[in-house]
């Protein structure tokens, strides 16, 4: 069975990562050109739930592996088990979200088994019996098509909504097989996670509003007396403006997120940044507010379906990339706006 | 402590990339060390600055590769190393990893190994990992706080980035650590430090010397680079007496376009 492909579905705390779905889903089509089927493969600890959700979203069949030293992400044993299952079965593809996670998975069962990974994976076609996956470089600047034309197996990482999310359907079955585990020997510890959940992440998120350094520019907000430092009110200022992104967000079930200059200038952590340095994005929806568009930024956002732009400088390179733009100050357009669309959605 | 920093040098991450005949170019603008390298050489210098030792930069790369392990000598490090045959001109990750962990390897004892999170150039952030599952070393990626160090006992306490939040982690050294650009603030290079990196003798090392022999066949291969179609973007103004105006014509064009 040379054709079987893999899909691998990535997890946090019990959740399945949205993309894993996709990868499912583009599993599935990579199969039939290989003639094959798709197995989902789900390691963890407590996470059967998560593999009748893969049978839901099409597997024909889950090898299911729950151990203690699988209850915690930590690179090494996920990828002395996935590469003893690849071994055993001589598989032709193994697919998998792009995540944090995902990526030093793939990288280290590449070292494995001697072969090559293409990351962040946008597109794919089968040509001559190999995968030619297409990826953004140079943060997006360019594209290349990448091929691992005699080693198997084929390993690519797809980024997030790049491919279409198949519809569960409950009334699908499928084998659920329970794994041996070969000898995990994990090399770190977990000792816990700071700044978890919260929010919609960035990379799932089909709208995001994003502040930039405009975000503190509106002298007619009066800081507290209390607060005398220079830098102290110009922060103060910018948390007032992302409490307005953040209402926005909340109307349309957006993510919200910073550019590099709101980061630098201390006004929201790093998580946020949207960027070369940051996140790369591909919502459906981007919202840039006092973002000017430096191209750092662009390679972060370009790729979004719609963007647009409000921003004081009607000249800001921002409106050149945005489908609609909005010429004045945010902190007078963004309340009504939200108030506007609050409206309008009914809610 | 015997600190290992891996480098890259890249373009410019403000260079404008284009391809010509079938090869990237990036025109006049300058090949720098790969900016997500600086924060990794900081935190090597830092590292040394506290626990004492020696911060070696190692890169893999042509000729005019050693101007990337100026700039890091320049910001402190002690000692450079540059690996480079033409044995290595295809290499893809699977093999760098290779040949980066045979020149770690040829450093004895060694405690920690330094990386960005990835090159501006490929984008693939993967190297640093490969090269710690060779050494059979724990892979701390995207770490963007070191919340404990204890050379003498042989311990490393760390907050990587993940997509949801940070994971705090412990490992034993020796360590492979990638970092974040959160981790830090790196330093400008001192006039001295030029100064000095310029007059550094910076060994070259070839494939015998790190005790490796070919062939170096990469698993990949990259038929095709091209710029992305230029999508015309013609962005519609939208207009009104009052922000309030502007605001809901812009509600209502976002629904009508079912943007919403």
């Amino acid at each position: 069975m040379a054709s079987r492909v893999f899909a691998y579905i990535d997890h946090y705390q019990g959740q399945a990562v949205p993309a894993s779905w996709e990868t499912l889903g583009a599993a599935q089509n990579l199969a039939g050109a290989f003639g094959g089927t798709v197995t989902a493969l789900v390691f963890g600890q407590g996470v059967e739930a998560i593999a009748v959700q893969a049978v839901h979203h099409g597997a024909s069949e889950v090898l299911l592996a729950e151990d203690a030293s699988l209850a915690e992400f930590r690179p090494e044993p996920f990828s002395t088990l996935l590469s003893d299952l690849l071994r055993k079965d001589g598989v032709e593809a193994l697919l998998m979200p792009h995540t944090s996670r995902t990526r030093e998975i793939a990288a280290q069962v590449a070292v494995d088994l001697e072969t090559g990974v293409a990351p962040d994976v946008v597109a794919f076609e089968v040509k001559d019996g190999a995968i030619l996956a297409t990826r953004p470089i140079y943060a997006g600047k360019l594209f290349t098509r990448v091929v691992c034309r005699e080693r198997r197996p084929q390993i690519l990482t797809l980024r997030s909504r790049a491919f279409p999310k198949p519809e569960p359907d409950p009334s699908r079955s499928g084998a659920i097989t329970r794994v041996a585990l070969p000898a995990l020997s994990p090399l770190s510890e977990v000792l816990g996670y700071k700044e978890a959940g919260g929010g919609v992440s960035l990379s799932d998120a089909a709208v995001i509003v994003s502040g930039g350094r405009g975000i503190s520019n509106n002298p007619s907000l009066t800081p507290p007396a209390e607060i005398v430092d220079e830098k102290a009110k110009e922060v103060w200022r910018a948390q007032q403006g992302f409490a307005l992104i953040r209402d926005l967000a909340a109307v349309l079930g957006a993510a919200v997120g910073a550019s590099r200059a709101a980061v630098d200038a201390g006004y929201i952590p790093y998580s946020y940044q949207v960027g070369q340095t940051g996140k790369v994005v591909s919502p459906d929806l981007y919202i840039a507010c006092g973002i000017s568009g430096a191209i750092q930024h662009q390679a972060g956002m370009r790729t979004a379906k719609t963007i647009v732009a409000i921003n004081r400088d009607a000249e800001a390179p921002i409106f050149k990339l945005a489908r609609f733009g909005a010429v004045g100050d945010l902190f007078q357009i963004l309340p009504p706006l939200t108030k506007a669309l609050k409206e309008r959605l009914g809610k | 402590m015997n600190i290992i920093v891996c480098v890259k040098q890249t373009p410019d991450t403000a260079a404008t990339v284009t391809v010509e005949n079938g090869r990237v170019s990036w025109g006049d603008a300058p090949l720098v060390l790969n900016p997500w390298d600086e924060y990794a050489v900081e935190e090597a210098l830092r590292t040394k600055e506290k626990h004492g030792g020696k911060v070696t930069v190692i890169t893999l790369g042509p000729e005019e590769a050693k101007e990337a392990l100026k700039v890091a000598l320049a910001m402190g490090c002690d000692e450079a190393v540059q690996v480079s045959d033409p044995a290595f001109a295809a290499a893809d990750t699977l093999v760098a990893s290779r040949i980066l962990s045979a020149a770690i390897a040829k450093h004895p004892e060694t405690d920690l190994v330094f990386f960005g999170r990835q090159s501006v150039d490929s984008d693939s952030g993967i190297t640093g990992s490969q090269v710690a599952r060779r050494l059979g070393w724990p892979s701390l990626s995207l770490v963007a706080t070191v919340s404990a160090l204890d050379p003498a006992a042989r311990s490393i306490e760390v907050e990587r980035m993940m997509d949801e939040g940070r994971q705090v982690v412990r490992a034993r050294l020796p360590a492979v650590v990638s970092v974040v650009k959160e981790i830090n603030e790196p330093r400008y290079p001192s006039f001295m430090g030029i100064r000095k990196a310029q007059r550094v003798e910076i060994p070259v090392w070839s494939a015998g010397e790190i005790g490796l022999s070919g062939p170096f066949t990469a698993a990949l291969a990259w038929p095709e680079v091209y710029a992305p179609p230029k999508v015309e973007t013609v962005c519609e103004i939208i207009t009104g007496d009052t922000p309030e105006q502007i605001a809901i014509r812009l509600a209502e064009r976002l629904i009508e376009e079912k943007v919403i």
